[in-house]
């Protein structure tokens, strides 16, 4: 019982860890000047987000996590930014004038989930024990493409991959004759 | 245990970040990125959620794995208009792609 409880507190340590990571490069996501910065800094964030699924017995989410966000989105970010740069675009503001303003919406959301947290009392729940034979894995390819279950979400996101494949390569292609 | 409210608290506040950083920013692939911090957010809410109720019913990483997909589509074609958008009007600033403002 009481090695059961260190290992609580020691989660309780790195996610206390990650989420200070997380805030911060998330704040340094949307006010750093230089594009490039930012785009390393999301993946920092991507990262956190990865330590926190993993946390959360969420094996397979953090593999996807750290593949697909990290490995592919990110490094498309990095290219597009890298295609989109002009001389003085990193000089000049990288906020807009009414940035005070959106700093309030944000403050305003941010307080209104956490109050409306406040009154629920499902919060303080513990997570339910998971037996040495759970396997997440496993069940969630079955449920993927069950028939009973999600096999036709599963299809539809698999068309609009490829949807959106054709379309941005149909949008991004440069013709012949045109500058 | 960490309770569930800590990682709902951290997410409202990686959304509530990434909204500050779509409404604020000039540049609009910064602005793309302030959207992935928001669809980030709503994972962790997603995957903490199957945590916390039951993990038997795996429908919360179902939608985690939806949800990676919408996302990749959504920078795909995003990155794609702001590239072709750059090429014709050699600006990626959100302010002067006023095209179709009247």
């Amino acid at each position: 019982m009481e090695c059961r409880e260190k290992i609580m507190t020691a989660m309780q340590i790195i996610f206390g860890i990650t989420a200070a990571v997380m805030v911060g490069s998330a704040i340094m996501v949307v006010t750093t000047k230089n594009l490039i910065h930012a785009a390393l800094w999301l993946i920092v964030t991507l990262f956190g987000a990865a330590v926190l699924f993993a946390t959360l017995n969420a094996g397979f989410i953090a593999v996807i996590q750290v593949v697909v966000y990290i490995g592919a989105i990110a490094i498309l970010f990095i290219f597009a930014i890298m295609l989109t740069r002009r001389e003085k675009g990193d000089t000049g503001p990288g906020l807009n004038r009414g940035w005070w303003l959106s700093a309030v919406i944000a403050v305003v959301v941010f307080g209104g989930l956490t109050w409306l947290l406040q009154g629920w009392d499902g919060l303080s729940k513990a997570a339910p024990a998971l037996g040495p034979s759970f396997d997440s894995v496993g069940l969630l390819a079955e449920t993927l493409v069950s028939p009973e279950a999600f096999v036709l979400p599963f299809e539809v996101a698999s068309v609009l991959l490829l949807a959106a494949l054709v379309g941005a390569v149909y949008i991004a292609f440069q013709r012949k004759g045109e500058e | 245990m960490i309770p569930l409210s800590w990682y709902l608290i951290l997410s409202a506040a990686l959304f509530a970040i990434g909204l500050f950083g779509v409404l604020s920013r000039k540049n609009a692939i910064a602005i793309l990125l302030g959207i992935e911090l928001m669809l980030n957010a709503v994972n962790i809410n997603l995957v903490s959620f199957w945590r916390y109720n039951d993990p038997t019913r795996i429908d919360g990483q179902v939608f985690a794995v939806i949800v990676f997909a919408v996302a990749a589509a959504e920078v795909a074609v995003g990155l794609a208009l702001v590239i072709s958008v750059y090429r014709r009007r050699n600006t990626v600033v959100a302010d002067e792609i006023d095209l179709m403002k009247w």
